[in-house]
């Protein structure tokens, strides 16, 4: 009897050793699961990101998004189209100005308005400034997340004074709510040009070049980029990829250049493209773009304080926008106006469009759809970094897990208008 | 109709976009192709999706390698009535031929209350992610999408939020519980009424927009040049 139990133990040992061992066996072959985010400093806001590992290589990324949702589309049907423009500002929360500029683009074109050339040449000012802020950020906090710590703190001082003429423009520093549908709102403040003009100069010719002698050559940042996140050009246009993630690939697209809109016509700039379609040419890219968009800046303040000075900002059609102060103080015909443009705001006609720009991050679009009242019936954003997201997971593919990091610095994503 | 605004598509290809309309009216006799304010439109039925948009993308007079964007439209209460409630709308973009093109859908809502429509993911991958969105959004069903999971709502969440029908405030609101120690849902309960204001008065003062170009035509003149 005792010797029964005895064999009976031996055997039950000897059968979970062996469901043990299978059990690793199996184990070894599953995939370790690693979840990233939402509340990690290098996933630019709030990313959740479920890795799946085989040892310390990435075999599929799972983005998990909108953890910042917040129902931007649902609240520009119920606001009339002036009301809709700072939830743009909130959109892609580093290029504040562009997105606005797309919201009014979109407007305009339903209108059917034209834009006064002034008006023309401060947006593109202020979007080429934008652009400036924007790749600021991205070269700061990409550098940062590889471990260079010296450029963020470089690129987020100039950032800084791209700030300061938000303010001098608009009142505020970052939710400029400057752009309007058919202008701006006021014209630029005495003196503010000389600024930009005196801070534009000295980035294009010491500041940008300090930021690339810190990175183009490093050892570092070069093991860290080259190669990493390479992208055909097949890839970018099956996945929508757009901007600079485009570019990078060896594609010369520029909404700027090939769909222009406002006066980027009359304008002379270069489209950088890259060769091998990694995270370094990308930077090389958007650190072009900067140089270019600090020719262009140049270009415009010189028409701005030249052949532009004094002319008008916005429509002076008052059905949509506003008349001045003064005036309305007088007439009885421009306080109506006043009213009805803040209270009821302006009908835009029934239709549709799609207006894309070239956002910093790449073509930012609004499709509109109006059914001729005072609000839009729907209006889709289409973020650049929406469809970068989407290729994160064949990008990952095959690369360490430091390497995410990188690869979510290098597509420059922002939260706020992916989310929306 | 308003005409494009010279700040706006003034160096567009139209001979091109007039010869892909030709080209598109062609291949779909059926479809509904129009051009409007220099914007390319072409209405088929949902069942003709994905034959529409391969034809699109590997035809070498279109070429149009790129799905810009994929969104849903609900119609519901829409003056004039639409076809149907919903639509699927793609945008489609040729870095070839550099022009875009339209591609939009009617579909009605099916018993169960959601609307179906062949997916594209085939076609132009990037359109997962797209679908996902107007699936959580709309509630329109992408058949074939293999991965058709709610994308930005919250996990469990019910409803689809941007239809016309869901309230702008929402059904349900989040707080922390601090009994349970965790993040829980309630009814929302707003300490205002959500005021809906409504400026439209009878006054029609803001409706004659159609002459705006009209009027906006003393900035042509050379001294705004």
């Amino acid at each position: 009897m005792a010797r029964t139990v005895t064999m009976e133990v031996a055997e039950g040992i000897a059968k979970a050793g062996e469901a043990l061992q299978q059990a690793q066996e199996q184990g070894d072959k599953l995939p370790f699961t690693l979840n990233f985010g939402p509340q990690h400093p290098s996933a630019h806001g709030v990313l959740r990101l479920v890795l799946e590992m085989d040892g310390e290589v990435v075999t599929k990324a799972d983005p998990h998004i909108g953890l910042l949702h917040r129902g931007t589309e649902k609240l520009i049907e119920n606001k009339t189209y002036i009301q809709a423009l700072p939830y743009f500002d909130r959109l892609d929360y580093v290029s504040m100005m562009c997105q606005e500029h797309v919201w009014c683009l979109a407007a305009e074109k339903l209108l059917g308005v034209n834009v006064p050339l002034r008006a023309q040449y401060i947006r593109v000012l202020f979007s080429e400034v934008t652009r400036i802020a924007n790749h600021l950020l991205w070269i700061g906090c990409h550098a940062l997340d590889v471990g260079a710590m010296a450029v963020f703190l470089y690129a987020f001082k100039e950032r800084e004074y791209t700030f300061d003429f938000y303010e001098e423009v608009s009142g505020a520093r970052m939710h400029a709510n400057y752009f309007r549908p058919g202008g701006v709102n006021r014209d630029v403040p005495e003196g503010l040009l000389a600024k930009i003009r005196k801070w534009n100069d000295n980035f294009g010719d010491n500041v940008l070049p300090m930021l690339e002698g810190l990175l183009d050559d490093n050892r570092i940042w070069k093991q860290r980029t080259v190669g990493i996140g390479v992208v055909t050009p097949e890839e970018a246009q099956a996945w929508g990829f757009s901007g600079a993630m485009l570019r990078g690939s060896g594609i010369a697209w520029d909404l700027r250049k090939s769909q222009p809109y406002e006066c980027y016509a009359d304008l002379e700039f270069e489209v950088p493209v890259g060769k091998n379609g990694d995270s370094y040419d990308r930077y090389l890219c958007r650190m072009e773009e900067m140089r270019q968009s600090v020719g262009l800046i140049r270009q415009c303040l010189q028409k701005l304080e030249g052949e532009l000075r004094g002319a008008p900002c916005k429509v002076q059609n008052f059905k949509i926008s506003p008349p001045k102060r003064g005036e309305m103080k007088d007439s009885m015909e421009a306080l109506i106006h006043h009213f009805k443009y803040f209270t009821e705001g302006f009908h835009v006609p029934a239709g549709e469009c799609y207006v894309a720009i070239e956002a910093p991050k790449g073509e930012m679009g609004v499709y509109l759809v109006s059914e001729g009242g005072p609000k839009p019936w729907r209006a889709k954003i289409r973020a650049p970094g929406y469809a970068h997201l989407q290729g994160l997971d064949f990008m990952a593919k095959g690369h360490l897990l430091a390497d995410v990091t990188t690869l979510i610095g290098t597509q420059d994503i922002v939260f706020g208008e992916i989310d929306r | 109709m308003t005409t494009a605004t010279p700040h706006l598509d003034a160096h567009l290809d139209v001979a091109g976009l007039e010869a892909l309309r030709g080209v598109v009216a062609k291949a779909f006799p059926k479809a509904q192709v129009a051009v409007v304010l220099r914007e390319l439109t072409v209405v088929v039925e949902a069942g003709q999706i994905p034959e529409v948009l391969g034809f699109l993308r590997d035809s070498e007079a279109c070429k149009m390698t790129m799905l810009m964007d994929l969104c849903g439209v609900d119609y519901l209460g829409h003056v004039p009535a639409q076809p149907a409630r919903f639509a699927v709308v793609y945008h489609l973009l040729s870095l070839e031929k550099n022009v875009r093109v339209r591609v939009k859908c009617f579909v009605a809502e099916g018993q169960d209350g959601l609307a179906t429509v062949p997916s594209v993911v085939g076609i132009y991958p990037s359109a997962a992610w797209y679908e996902r969105e107007a699936y959580d959004m709309f509630g329109i069903v992408f058949v074939g999408n293999p991965d058709l999971r709610r994308i930005l709502t919250d996990y469990d969440f019910v409803g689809f939020p941007l239809r016309k029908d869901f309230p702008l405030e929402g059904h349900v609101e989040v707080y922390y519980d601090a009994k349970q120690k965790r993040v829980a849902y309630k009814p929302v309960d707003l300490p205002q009424e959500f005021r809906h204001f409504d400026g439209v008065s009878g006054w029609r003062g803001m409706t004659g927009n159609a002459k705006l170009a009209e009027e906006d035509a003393v900035f042509a003149r050379e001294e705004f040049k």
